[in-house]
């Protein structure tokens, strides 16, 4: 039977403000899902803290709703423990940027298969609208209320940078095309980020649903540019400040982690026998006599 | 003829001393000799000042020697720290190039030899470390040819004409000593010819993890942890498993958790400060009641500390460390070799408490070798991997969906209920660090937490593992209460004590460190009274066992936290003081002024048969 909707859907009562732009978010993956026809069972959604962080509370899959800012860690110890998994870490800006910059670097350079879903709403929501890393310089918040004297991380063009394999930017409220990059960012072999912009209805004043829709590149409209090339989308970052959104960079050559690393197992490690050979056994004692 | 000999050699830090007493270390324990060998050094690559200490017994040794017999120095600066810890009539053999002198009124046999010259004329200065190692074989009555063969082993990829001037090396250093002492000898014992195992905590470590069906390595580099995660990533390949050196240990310990979720044995190892950063995450496996197994290789602290030098001062963090009541289980092993089945039981209990273990080694656990009978690396011995209460998947796909219960309030004995795993059908739930119900959904109800926090709290009432282990005379006066490295310590020190005092003395092993032991501890002290031992400042382990309510007025402490380990002196003072009737012993360093003989303690503790 078909993987429907239904499936993906859980009891749990939302705990987000009503509009907020997080719904736009969990119904797009759990559309890319079912389009995919992948069964919940085969799903893990590996969250941050924050409102964002809640997104696994709402979709039935397994789901480890994690500390602020681990997200990543625990997203690639789990798919190296069973690569037959789809895993989705999904968290916030502040989340992502902030206390998780540390973990996100590492898990670009490293480029273990797991796609990267944040919603971005340039503010922190769960802790009631202070500034985040994605705040845009000048802006008023609880915690700079003369204004955001910081410059703002530019967590696209860090990806691109750091040899991310996959750079999408979508927007929670055109489902259409963030449905087809999260789609393809589960395809593609190794790590995928899918930044979204998803707006805080609550906090933030300044980024609106308005906001994006006035400001917002969409790249799936010019038929002349190149995910491919990677100095094209640096570039396009650059002009746009990026406020764009579709699939900035694809690297068709990517190779996961998993397949670099010498006698990594094919299938998921829990699957197998842990059992260790008398013979290996004997061999690795044999090196302390 | 002497039971054991101690060999110790001074020199400087990065000039290939680490490896010529790797090399000293493993021919002795081919030999068929117990061994038990440490160091001391800086935390510095190049320079400064390093000296290799072995002892090499009949019997099995697992202390410090109480003197030394054999001292090899390469500079000045070796002897004036060395020297003062030779037994009288040691032989001390100094390099001729820098002029030894000994200190003035040492009773010890000042010997030179020509090292550095004669390295040049076979041109080559690394020679030096193979001329030493001839001539300690001559001075101790080692066959020359152990030592010749092992360096084929170890050597031989480097070219024939490579080992053939290390064995011409060993042989001048050799006759060297032959023709010019042939008069001083230290005749060792012959061994019983077993063939037994040479390894560090850090090799056992890695090696009961595998056992165990641990797969999954994530870590960061620290002293004395990162040869564990070293270990793995060569043996890794052989099994089917991967190591990652993650970005921090914040990174490390929460990819284990994730790991662990999904079912796969992981873990990691990690000191101090590591253990400092991985709470947050060691409360998140508390929360969600997943398994993951870290090991703390203990050093000084806090902070930066004293990463080079022994210390068991994280008890507290271990066991209680991080926000909130998150319950978990620390483990001591007391020997090398006891690391290697409790490594593998750690990843057993995880699994059937759905808590962190934590294993409590140490520096000196962690980085100094010793001997390992085989057994206790014989597979067939190893705990067989159990993993403890798994939802069965044909129940779970029968269920329906949106309907299993994690936290179910069906739970065994321990308080667990089955877990799923992701990839089964209806087993879908949600992990998380929030306060939860049955299902994983979020909820502050008053009484769900209550529930909630009995149920990950009464998994820790009886932990179903060896704790203790009781050496010695029964009923007790005094019962030294010790784990990790101290342990070999207070076992050597136990009869000495009986000796010297004439009372009836007992050693508890503690191999669980939390939760405490206390049932155990009260039946084997009875009447008598216990003495912590313990490598640290405030007395961690004394403090937690009367935080359980056990009778403070029993238990004394006896303390040492300059960086060096316990020797069998310092507990035989500590004893003799608290059945004086002190509360406390702090051993406040070095054992500087004291030299061997000079003490009744020493005296005794010198094998000599
Ligand atoms: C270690 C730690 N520090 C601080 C917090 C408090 N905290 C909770 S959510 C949050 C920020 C969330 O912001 P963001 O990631 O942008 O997510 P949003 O709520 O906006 O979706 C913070 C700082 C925490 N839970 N843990
Ligand atoms: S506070 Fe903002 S981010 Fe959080 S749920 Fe409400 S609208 Fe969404």
């Amino acid at each position: 039977m078909a993987v429907t909707m239904a499936d993906f859907r859980t009891s749990e009562k939302s705990w987000w403000c009503p509009g907020c732009g997080d719904f736009g978010v969990l119904a797009a993956l759990q559309k890319a899902l079912v389009e995919l026809g992948i069964e919940p069972e085969k799903v893990a959604v590996v969250s941050g803290i924050g409102c964002s962080g809640k997104i696994g509370n709402y979709i039935n899959s397994y789901n480890l709703h994690t500390v602020h800012g681990r997200a990543l860690a625990a997203a690639q110890g789990l798919k190296l423990a069973n690569r037959e998994l789809t895993v989705i870490a999904a968290g916030g800006d502040g989340d992502g940027f902030a206390i998780g910059m540390g973990h996100y670097m590492h898990a670009l350079r490293r480029n273990v298969d797991i796609t990267y879903i944040v919603m971005d709403n340039m503010i922190y929501g769960l802790t009631k609208g202070q500034t985040s890393p994605t705040s845009e310089h000048g802006f008023q918040t609880k915690s700079t209320p003369a204004g955001n004297v910081e410059r703002t991380v530019n967590q696209l063009q860090l990806a691109i940078a750091s040899g991310c394999g996959f750079v999408a930017n979508g927007f929670s409220a055109n489902q259409k095309q963030l449905v087809e990059i999260i789609k393809r960012a589960i395809q593609h072999p190794g790590f995928a980020l899918v930044n979204t912009y998803s707006p805080c209805v609550t906090f933030n004043k300044q980024n609106t649903f308005d906001f994006f829709k006035q400001h917002l590149t969409n790249l799936d409209e010019d038929p002349t540019y190149d995910r491919h090339d990677r100095f094209a989308a640096m570039k396009k970052l650059m002009e746009t400040e990026e406020l764009v959104t579709g699939i900035v960079y694809e690297d068709p050559n990517s190779v996961r982690y998993e397949d670099r690393v010498a006698g990594y197992p094919a299938e998921g490690i829990v699957n197998r026998d842990w059992s260790v050979d008398p013979a290996v056994w004997q061999k690795l004692v044999d090196q302390y006599k | 003829m002497l039971k054991e000999v101690c060999w110790q050699i001074g020199g400087e830090q990065g000039s290939g001393l680490d490896s010529t007493a790797e090399v000293f270390n493993t021919v002795a324990s081919r030999a068929g000799y117990y061994v038990y060998a440490y160091k001391t050094f800086a935390s510095r690559i190049k320079g400064g000042h390093t000296d290799f200490t072995t002892r090499i017994s009949v019997e099995r040794v697992l202390a410090p020697a109480a003197g030394v017999n054999l001292l090899v120095v390469l500079d000045q600066e070796s002897i004036n720290l060395c020297a003062r810890n030779v037994y009288p009539g040691a032989i001390v053999l100094a390099d001729e190039a820098f002029d030894p002198q000994l200190p003035e009124g040492l009773d010890a046999k000042l010997l030179t030899m020509p090292f550095n010259k004669m390295a040049l004329a076979l041109g080559n200065t690394l020679m030096k470390n193979n001329i030493v190692l001839g001539a300690s074989a001559a001075f101790l009555g080692l066959p020359l040819e152990h030592f010749k063969k092992y360096a084929v082993r170890r050597w031989g990829n480097k070219g024939e004409d490579f080992v053939a001037l290390i064995h011409t090396a060993m042989e001048q250093g050799y006759n060297h000593v032959v023709e010019n002492w042939p008069d001083l000898r230290l005749e060792l014992a012959q061994p019983d010819g077993q063939e037994r195992l040479l390894m560090t905590g850090n090799d056992a470590a890695a090696l009961g993890a595998l056992a165990g069906g641990c797969r999954l390595m994530f870590s960061y580099p620290i002293t004395p942890a990162s040869e564990i995660a070293e270990n793995l990533v060569k043996a890794f390949p052989k099994v089917g498993g991967i190591a990652v050196q993650m970005e921090d240990e914040l990174g490390s310990i929460v990819a284990c958790v994730g790991a662990g979720f999904g079912g796969a044995r992981a873990m990691t190892a990690t000191s101090g400060p590591g253990i400092s950063l991985m709470q947050e995450a060691i409360g998140l496996a508390s929360m969600t009641e997943t398994p993951v197994v870290v090991v703390n290789t203990q050093r000084g602290g806090p902070s930066t500390g004293m990463p080079t030098k022994q210390e068991q001062s994280d008890l507290l963090a271990m066991a209680y460390g991080g926000h909130g009541d998150g319950p978990r289980i620390v483990l001591a092993p007391g020997s090398v070799e006891e690391l290697i089945p409790l490594t593998a039981e750690a990843f057993n209990l995880a699994d059937n408490y759905h808590c962190p273990v934590l294993i409590a080694s140490d520096l000196a656990l962690a980085l100094f070798q010793q001997t390992v009978e085989p057994d206790a690396a014989d597979l067939a011995n190893l705990p067989k991997i159990d993993r403890g209460p798994i939802a069965d998947p044909e129940q779970l796909a029968a269920l329906g969906r949106d309907i299993f219960e994690r936290y179910s309030k069906q739970v065994n004995e321990n308080g667990v209920s089955a877990r799923s795993l992701p990839g089964m059908k209806n087993g879908q739930f949600l992990a998380t660090g929030a306060e939860h119900g049955p299902m994983g959904k979020v909820t502050e109800n008053p009484a769900n937490r209550v529930y909630m926090m009995n149920r990950r709290l009464r998994r820790i009432t009886k932990v179903n593992t060896e704790a203790v282990r009781y050496f010695g005379s029964p009923n007790a006066d005094l019962v030294l209460l010790a784990f990790g490295t101290t342990l070999g310590a207070a076992k050597e020190a136990q009869p000495i004590i009986e000796q010297m005092t004439g009372k009836k003395v007992g050693v508890l092993q503690i191999r669980l460190i939390y939760p405490v032991p206390t049932a155990e501890i009260a039946r084997y002290v009875g009447d008598g009274k216990a003495l912590v031992v313990e490598s640290n400042a405030t007395g961690q382990f004394a403090f937690m066992l009367k935080g359980t309510g056990y009778d403070a007025s029993k238990v004394a402490s006896l303390l040492r936290y300059d960086g060096n380990l316990f020797t069998v002196k310092d507990i035989v003072d500590g004893a003799r003081a608290v059945l004086a009737g002190e509360a406390q012993y702090l051993v406040t360093g070095g054992g500087q002024g004291v030299r061997p003989t000079d003490d009744p303690t020493i005296a005794l503790a010198a094998k000599e048969a």
